[in-house]
């Protein structure tokens, strides 16, 4: 059943990002919430549903002033925003809340207020995995690749085309970090963290924050913001290990995800105008239009680089610039809603002319979860 | 690579009977009595048909390079640039591992090239399973 029952009416990222070291992580998200609050008129009084990861929605709700009806912790990583917004549309058609809010802070770069990442030595990732040397993403999400270079003959090259075309967009968006264009001769001779990845393959840390109001379709008409509807959503998680994802050349989560949104939304790829796919490093995307069903096994990386996906291209994607150019703080999965919701809206810095529909594809961890939201903005 | 540092596992109940056999240079799998699914990491289950008719199985020790990166930042315990590895063993099961004996460079780490299994002690009970090119 389509989910355009529901609908977006208040969209805001932090008043800044970048380096934020004036507010802790639990004040960005309070910031990005009350910039969503202002951007549709609403009051904490009015929210009757919170949902959030990094920090807790009991500490939200608090903090805001809400009295929820419903709570939503579901904290997976990137993608957990997306999955919030999924949750938050089947709460929201069951009757458990009528106005949610959804946020998202993370002191990523200045590390106020955001304890350390750790991996306890119990765990299965501390027994398995950490004791061979990994440090964080950039070691363990690029893992696979070299198999899937191998798999389809696709080129170190190829794979820095993905950062130079998001340069491109970023390049049209004031509020991205990095916006000087780049060539793939700059990408692979930025230096090496973990062979095959360079530095310019990798996303950006830094601080900011984002928030999201949803309510019905019905009432959205009320608001002074352009609603955005949600059409289909669809969630899956595959394993906390890299080292086991089914198949290295694809994302298991990727595939139970996306085509559970395109069935629920009832679009085709063709339907598509618009498309976020979660770039925390360089092979994402590539991943990402394999797995969502846009393209053949094997042919995305070669689809990026002949400037398919690039500004003036057939299927623009990541038109902020992406968690390669424009921000990452960590979970970066809720500045690619905002950029589809701003698309939408019709009122993104690289706005994609007449765009109807946007897809939302997030990745949680190192490929162990994922969530993807299809967006419209035509009345249901 | 031994060098002092690098984090080590804490064994659960689940898991002691694989560390174990590390110390004793064995690598443990596990296999279902049901649907036959050698599996790995460990868990007292087949992860495949959730029968709890499993037993430990001795692993060959040989295995492929499935895929890898080589980190050029540095962590405890290793000196960059170093591979991070994933191999495939000859029963099935993946897991992560480094490789030792082997100029850490991508000319000399050829995808599917055949491994077999050395043990690296780490302290008095924990013993890292570690891969190197296989002889002959």
């Amino acid at each position: 059943m389509p989910h355009n029952t529901v609908a977006v009416v208040g969209a805001a990222e932090t008043t800044r990002l970048g380096v934020i070291p004036e507010l802790s992580q639990i004040g960005l998200h309070a910031d990005a919430a009350l910039n969503a609050m202002a951007d549709c008129g609403l009051k904490p009084k009015d929210i009757d549903g919170i949902a959030t990861a990094g920090e807790t929605p009991v500490q939200l709700a608090h903090y805001l002033g809400i009295t929820p009806t419903w709570i939503d912790g579901t904290s997976v990583g990137g993608c957990s925003f997306m999955i919030h917004v999924r949750h938050a549309a089947a709460a929201i058609e069951a009757g458990l809340a009528k106005t949610i809010l959804v946020t998202h802070g993370e002191s990523g770069k200045s590390r106020v207020g955001n304890p350390p990442r750790t991996v306890h030595p119990q765990s299965l990732n501390g027994q398995f995995e950490q004791p061979f040397g990994p440090m964080g993403p950039p070691s363990m999400f690029t893992i696979p690749v070299l198999r899937y270079m191998k798999t389809y003959g696709v080129t170190e090259e190829q794979i820095a085309q993905v950062c130079v075309v998001q340069r491109e967009w970023a390049a049209k968006n004031p509020r991205a970090t990095f916006r000087n264009p780049i060539t793939t001769e700059d990408v692979l001779n930025s230096r090496m963290i973990a062979y095959p990845f360079r530095l310019l393959m990798c996303c950006l840390v830094t601080d900011g924050g984002g928030a999201l109001i949803l309510t019905s379709a019905d009432r959205a008409k009320d608001f002074p913001t352009k609603p955005v509807y949600i059409l289909g959503t669809g969630e899956s998680a595959e394993t906390p290990m890299v080292s086991q994802m089914e198949d290295f050349t694809s994302s298991r989560a990727f595939r139970v995800a996306g085509p559970t949104a395109f069935k629920e939304a009832g679009i085709t790829h063709k339907d598509v105008d618009h498309l976020m796919i979660y770039d925390a490093f360089a092979h994402l995307p590539i991943y990402g239009l394999e797995d969502l069903g846009f393209l053949p096994r094997g042919e995305a990386a070669a689809f990026i680089a002949a400037r398919n996906t690039a500004p003036g291209g057939s299927l623009p994607l990541n038109t902020n610039g992406g968690g390669l150019s424009y921000m990452h703080s960590g979970m970066y999965g809720m500045y690619a809603l905002q950029e589809s919701v701003r698309q939408m809206r019709g009122v993104a810095p690289a706005q994609i002319p007449d765009a109807k529909i946007s897809v939302c594809h997030g990745v949680g961890g190192m490929f162990a979860a994922s969530g993807t939201i299809i967006f419209s903005n035509q009345v249901p | 690579m031994a060098t002092p540092g690098r984090a080590l596992p804490q064994p659960t109940p689940e898991t002691q009977h694989f560390w174990d056999g590390t110390k004793a240079n064995e690598l443990l799998l596990q296999r279902c009595g049901d649907c036959s699914k050698v599996y790995f990491p460990p868990r007292p289950f087949c992860p495949v048909c959730a029968s709890r008719n499993v037993s430990v199985t001795k692993a060959s020790g040989k295995a492929t390079l499935y895929s890898y990166v080589i980190h050029h930042r540095p962590v405890p315990g290793f000196t960059p640039p170093y591979a991070i590895a994933v191999v495939e063993l000859a029963e099935g099961p993946r897991m992560m591992t480094n490789i030792v004996d082997c100029p850490q460079t991508p000319e000399a780490l050829v995808l599917d090239m055949k491994l077999e299994v050395t043990f690296e002690p780490q302290s008095d009970t924990i013993t890292l399973p570690l891969f190197r090119p296989a002889k002959g």
